[in-house]
């Protein structure tokens, strides 16, 4: 792989930039994999490359029905986090937070990660306690939070208006969250692995799985039988589906959830801004779009779509929280199918079946957790057990009754 | 914007009705005897199906009652609605991609 840098910038536009390597290559499937990992959204793709960097396993495939992050890894806000309540969420959020603190230089790709600061907005008693408990248990568990006063928030977004009708009394400042470039994290961690050795395979449909005795011996798919040792599905949306073709059920129901972004603007909003109580979520890109996330659909679709009064729902808060929005033009919306569970936190997972593993139920929050999530996932799938920080996530807690409850954290889609 | 008919009211914006997931899910008669395993099963566990489902929604904003429906999950399109204890409604043969 010929490393990205200055220099190599320089050398490739000497020849008008016709002469840069493929970022990966496109084989053929081999006949039989150490591990398949199902789905080539980030949390695969990140999944591959901590297998064969870490692990040590390079025998593996990623198969992806479409094309890399077309899901939801392409499609989200790419809001980045890790203020959650419980100390199972705060491990695995703040693991990954840590590793996308050096993931442009790990990769040697630049992901954009950029640490702008992320505001969680109170607008009423209930919002200032959840924030006041929520913002302490972060400290316990040595993670930064601040509270702000309506006057410290309007020093750092000023456009704010903090008289709205749900009047802003105080917010939760993280300042080590923000946002990093969707596409460039999935293609990142793809150019990384595919130089391990790891085989990306993209427009090839997982269409069953061949299961032997309760053992998965392999997948069969659009580009015919691959044989796999062992199996990682990473489907997102698709999870209940593999899980049904697989003969058995996940405590997840798939919704849409839709975001927009606005034509560009000059610089203007300066971090993340999140507010559950009027519920709405935004940001301005690089190329100076406003990036607007809205809520999800109440029920199960695969559309990818989402409902017309969710686009309304979120422009009325939009437009009292910043006042300057009311007349800026809309350029594209989107939806993308999430797989919620009850508890909003997301399942890793050993299966009914042998050597099978499932990665799912991130739900409308499981960008902020790609690396972290991949590389707790790969550390599961190479010894068979799962990793401490992934073991309280584990799906056999909807029947234990352990679950990580966080609604409050989480229920506004992010 | 979906156009929903409630067996009761007829059609009604989508905007007034409230989806409460997958429906004919039993709750067991003899919740005492059952395991972990089974309870969890009941409560939590979901076809979650990309195609044709069987739900059950509440007309939160007209009549406020419950009633069942089939839907297609693929293009949200509605194939029936009906009154809880009627019989369910078939299948379309298409199979629902
Ligand atoms: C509008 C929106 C906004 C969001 N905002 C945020 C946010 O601000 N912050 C945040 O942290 N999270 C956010 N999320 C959630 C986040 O996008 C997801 O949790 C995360 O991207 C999931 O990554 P993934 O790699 O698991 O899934 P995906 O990127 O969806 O990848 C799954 C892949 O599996 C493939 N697949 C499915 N079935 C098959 C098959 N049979 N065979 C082969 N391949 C298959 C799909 O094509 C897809 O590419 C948002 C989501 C949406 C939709
Ligand atoms: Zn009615």
């Amino acid at each position: 792989m010929n490393k990205y840098s200055v220099f190599s910038l320089v050398r490739n536009a000497m020849s008008y930039h016709e002469n840069w390597q493929k970022a990966w290559r496109s084989p053929d499937p081999k006949k039989e994999y150490d591990v398949v990992i199902v789905g080539g959204g980030a949390h695969g793709l990140a999944t591959a490359y901590y297998l064969a960097k870490e692990c040590g396993i390079t025998n593996v495939a990623i198969l992806e029905k479409g094309w890399l992050g077309g899901g939801n890894t392409g499609r989200n806000t790419t809001i980045v986090r890790s203020n959650y309540l419980w100390d199972e969420s705060s491990a695995i959020y703040e693991h990954a937070m840590k590793l996308w603190e050096n993931l442009s230089q790990d990769l040697n790709y630049n992901v954009m990660f950029s640490q702008r600061g992320l505001l969680h907005l109170a607008h009423n008693v209930h919002d200032m306690q959840e924030i006041g408990r929520r913002g302490h248990a972060i400290h316990l568990n040595g993670i930064d939070s601040e509270f702000l006063t309506p006057e410290q928030v309007k020093e750092i977004e000023p456009t704010i208006n903090l008289d709205c009708r749900y009047p802003v009394l105080g917010a939760l400042l993280q300042r080590r969250g923000g946002s990093a470039r969707h596409d460039a994290v999935a293609w990142g961690y793809a150019r990384a692995a595919d130089d391990m050795g790891v085989d990306i395979i993209q427009n090839c449909e997982v269409t069953g799985f061949d299961i032997q005795d309760g053992v998965v011996k392999g997948v069969e798919t659009s580009r015919g039988h691959i044989g796999a040792k062992k199996v990682g599905v990473v489907t997102a949306g698709h999870s209940s589906v593999m899980a049904n073709m697989a003969g058995f059920r996940m405590p997840l129901e798939s919704f849409p959830l839709q975001a927009m972004v606005s034509e560009p603007l000059k610089p203007v909003i300066n971090t993340v801004i999140m507010s559950g109580a009027v519920h709405v979520y935004l940001s301005q890109s690089d190329k100076g779009e406003l990036v607007v996330g809205a809520g999800s659909d109440n029920f199960v679709s695969y559309s990818q779509r989402g409902s017309f009064d969710m686009m309304d729902h979120i422009v009325g808060p939009l437009k009292e929280l910043f006042p300057f929005t009311s007349r800026l033009r809309m350029m594209r919306q989107w939806g993308g199918i999430v797989d919620v569970t009850v508890d909003r936190s997301p399942i890793i997972t050993k299966t009914p079946v042998e050597n099978m593993f499932f990665n799912c139920g991130w739900g409308t929050g499981g960008f902020k957790a790609t690396p972290g999530s991949g590389n707790v996932f790969a550390h599961s799938i190479a010894n068979g057990e799962l990793h401490p920080i992934a073991a309280p996530f584990t799906m056999n807690r909807f029947n234990t009754g352990a679950l990580i409850d966080e609604g409050a954290a989480a229920a506004v889609a992010h | 914007m979906l156009v929903i008919k409630c067996p009761f009211c007829g059609e009604r914006d989508q905007t007034e009705f409230t989806c409460h997931g997958e429906a004919h899910i039993a709750r067991p008669e003899n919740p005492d005897e059952l395991t972990d395993e089974q309870w969890g099963d009941y409560i939590f566990f979901r076809q979650n199906i990309k195609g044709y489902q069987y739900e059950r929604w509440s007309h939160d904003h007209g009549c406020g009652r419950w009633f069942n429906a089939l839907r297609n999950s693929v293009t949200d399109q509605f194939v029936d609605t009906y009154k809880i204890g009627e019989e369910k409604p078939a299948i379309p043969s298409d199979e629902g991609k």
